[in-house]
């Protein structure tokens, strides 16, 4: 059987309810619901990892216990033991799409993954519940010594690599997300781009939750030597249950000297899943950092993607799409922190709320002694549909050093009447009216993105638009 | 009898206040109507009244579209974007600046559904090829440059780019009955001209035109049928063009006498709005 089924010829982006669908997947081990050190130790045992990683496992389960939850944010209502924390959907990862379970190789046929993969990408990775089921790196790029892996496959097959970094950027002791994530780990992405190779299309992972009450806690660990330069992005979806699902995921990010890393997120998780990701990048000598995270969906997001510049001339930039309707509380921010001289950072970030939904921006820029010269600008723009919807931003800013340049602007607007009354005046409905206007409000950073999002995304905000106006 | 926007009796208030008080006016396919009046005399309020605005409640009387055949349409029954696929028009005098949306995506959307008045949302658009060569004819009668079309509509435009590009709409969207509510104002003489021209050739028999203007220049190749004067929210007067010669040349001062009662509502109207100025 070719790749090119029938099935996935007939895939159009953005179809209604492209992601509320499920399937009906045996798993092959499915751990039992809760968290304890066995549950801990079994995971560790089932991947036959060495004792190392064992062990900084059940130290991050102690930290994760030890630790309150978050003061700030937003309402965090998980019952930790009510939650599957590891589900196996396969035997072993397929490396073309026949040797993938065929119920769950037409979930990523139905979400474009495959067609994707032909069009405009340099390498794939799909997780499917727990673990990496799919994986594919172009020929030429692995020849030049790209590695662009799983994680558990690099815990086996890279330790020494893997081990200089893997929880050196996000200790287990961050935050108690970044603890439970580093207890109970599974899947993710591992690349390495070596010194001054540039891999010209994405590299893309794309999440999968099936499952009800289902945790899932990829890993994801990049590292971009000297004058190396990738793009990574990330697709996560899950269907509606009527339970709550967690995705909780820590991203570790070093670009090493005039390297260039550019992480895109887009994700549109079904309205019961906390997603709460711990995202940090540290950028070297003269090195470019850029995070562009699209947030749809989700019960309540907490992400706020950090780029520290560790050395003279390092860049970092984040740009946010956050996207709230009803029920959703999208907690999106950035962090920028200037620890050397010449340092420059740049944070954008753009928040729709509608339908009583509820978005803030938190934003931290920290100036460290010392880095003489930094520059920083931040603009957060929050749009509000409706009088239930609510916005609020958390800006902070802490500068110990004089001779710095630090901007801030933030504007919050509501759908403008006369705005409206413009379009519909030149034959646009009202939803028409609104989701142009939206569209346009957003159209800043859908811009920055490669063509085949763009797209993507503005199809999202469309269907998140549709049954707006009543 | 021939097509027709039929205004009869409109009043119309703004936050409670009455702004017009029984405004008739008859405008048939393919003529030409000026309007003008002093600032503040309801002219304005006549064009966003008869297009919908949500602010603007016609309290009285009716506007009514009515075809070749007599079949009568009753636009204030219609949402603003009906009406627009009905085939009524309004450039307006400070347009809107909607950020991030590009004119030609924009215009793409709106002649769609103005060319075809049931089409569902989220059904096909123009066909690109075909919209972007007519667009590009109509930009260069305009003299327009094609990069206008890629720019976020009527953001950061001049006041002149602003009124071009209302034109361009206009010349896009073909509209039965169009109100042009001082699409001369921010233009330079040269400006003014080619705007005329531009009207004039866009217009012509397919279409009645309201042309709201404190001059006469944009009338220079819009000969009117007719010239109205708006005073303390009523058309006063009405005479050919030489009223709209007499009034740019002289003002309103001989108006304003010989209609007391309309120049008394007009001051009333004002006051009001000082006070509201100086108390919110």
């Amino acid at each position: 059987m070719s790749i090119d089924t029938e099935e996935s010829s007939t895939l159009a982006l953005g179809e209604i309810n492209k992601y509320d669908f499920r399937t009906d997947t045996p798993s092959i081990f499915k751990a039992r619901r809760g968290l304890d050190r066995d549950i801990v130790s079994q995971i560790s045992e089932m991947k036959k990892e060495p004792a190392w990683m064992r062990d900084f496992r059940l130290k991050s389960l102690d930290i994760f216990n030890s630790k309150p939850m978050p003061h700030w944010g937003g309402n965090i209502g998980i019952d930790f033991q009510d939650i599957f924390y590891y589900l196996k959907p396969a035997e072993q990862q397929g490396k073309t799409w026949e040797e993938v379970p065929e119920e769950i190789k037409k979930t990523f046929d139905r979400l474009g993954i495959p067609e994707a993969e032909r069009k405009f990408l340099s390498g794939v990775k799909a997780q499917f519940e727990s673990e990496v089921v799919y994986g594919s790196l172009q020929e030429d790029l692995a020849k030049k010594g790209v590695i662009f892996t799983d994680t558990d496959t690099a815990v086996r097959e890279h330790p020494d690599l893997l081990r200089e970094y893997f929880g050196s950027i996000i200790p287990p002791s961050d935050n108690k997300f970044a603890a439970l994530n580093s207890a109970v780990w599974s899947g993710g992405s591992f690349i390495y781009v070596p010194k001054g190779v540039s891999i010209e299309f994405p590299l893309q992972a794309y999440f999968r939750i099936n499952a009800e009450s289902m945790g899932q806690f990829e890993r994801t660990l990049i590292i971009v030597d000297e004058g190396a330069h990738v793009h990574y992005v990330e697709g996560c979806t899950a269907p509606m249950y009527s339970t709550e699902s967690l995705h909780s995921a820590v991203v570790e990010i070093v670009v090493k000297k005039h390297g260039r890393c550019r992480y895109t997120t887009i994700q549109n998780w079904a309205n019961n899943i906390y997603n709460l990701v711990t995202k940090r990048a540290l950028a070297y000598e003269g090195a470019m950092m850029e995070w562009i995270d699209g947030n749809l969906g989700s019960q309540l997001t907490m992400k706020y993607p950090a780029v520290y510049m560790m050395e003279p001339g390092a860049r970092g930039e984040i740009l946010s799409i956050a996207f709230a309707t009803a029920g959703q509380h999208q907690d999106a921010g950035a962090k920028l922190v200037h620890a050397a001289p010449n340092t420059s950072g740049r944070i954008v970030s753009k928040s729709i709320s509608k339908n009583g939904g509820r978005s803030s921006y938190r934003g931290l820029v920290r100036v460290e002694p010392g880095a003489k010269k930094s520059r920083s600008s931040v603009v957060c723009d929050a749009l509000i549909l409706d009088d239930i919807s609510r916005s609020d931003t958390y800006p902070y800013i802490e500068i110990e050093e004089q001779d710095v340049s630090i901007g801030h602007e933030a504007s919050v607007s509501k759908i403008g009447e006369e705005q409206l009354f413009y379009l519909k005046s030149r034959g646009l409905s009202e939803a028409e009216a609104s989701t142009m206007i939206v569209g346009g409000f957003i159209e800043p950073l859908v811009k920055e993105l490669p063509m085949e999002y763009a797209v993507e995304m503005n199809r999202l905000i469309e269907l998140q638009m549709e049954g707006s106006v009543g | 009898m021939s097509e027709r926007l039929e205004i009869k009796n409109v009043h119309v208030a703004v936050e409670g206040q009455e702004i017009l008080k029984g405004v008739d006016l008859t405008i048939g396919r393919g003529e030409v109507h000026a309007l003008m009046g002093p600032n503040g005399s309801g002219k304005s309020t006549l064009g966003y009244a008869i297009m919908g605005h949500p602010s603007y409640e016609v309290t009285q009387g009716s506007v009514e579209l009515i075809d070749s055949d007599g079949t009568r349409h009753d636009i204030l029954a219609m949402e603003p974007d009906v009406r627009a696929r009905a085939g009524v028009f309004l450039a307006f005098q400070r347009p809107m600046a909607i950020p991030g949306v590009r004119l030609a995506d924009f215009l793409r959307h709106s002649v769609t559904n103005v060319r075809n008045p049931d089409r569902k949302e989220g059904q096909e658009l123009m066909p690109m090829r075909d919209f972007r060569s007519e667009l590009k004819s109509k930009m260069q009668e305009l003299s327009m440059d094609s990069d206008f079309a890629r720019r976020y509509v009527n953001d950061g435009f001049s006041g002149g780019e602003m009124k071009r590009a209302e034109i361009l709409q206009l010349a896009m969207l073909r509209p039965r009955f169009a109100i042009l509510d001082e699409t001369d104002s921010g233009l330079d003489a040269d400006a003014v001209r080619l705007a005329s021209e531009s009207i004039a050739r866009i217009g012509g028999a397919e279409m009645g035109i309201l042309i709201i203007t404190h001059h006469e220049q944009l009338l220079e190749h819009n000969i009117p049928l007719q010239t109205h004067v708006m005073l303390g929210g009523r058309i006063v007067e009405s005479g050919g063009p030489e009223l709209a010669a007499e009034l740019h040349k002289q003002g309103y001062d001989r108006i304003r006498k010989a209609y007391p009662e309309a120049a008394a509502a007009e001051e009333a109207m004002e006051a009001e709005r000082r006070l509201e100025a100086t108390t919110s």
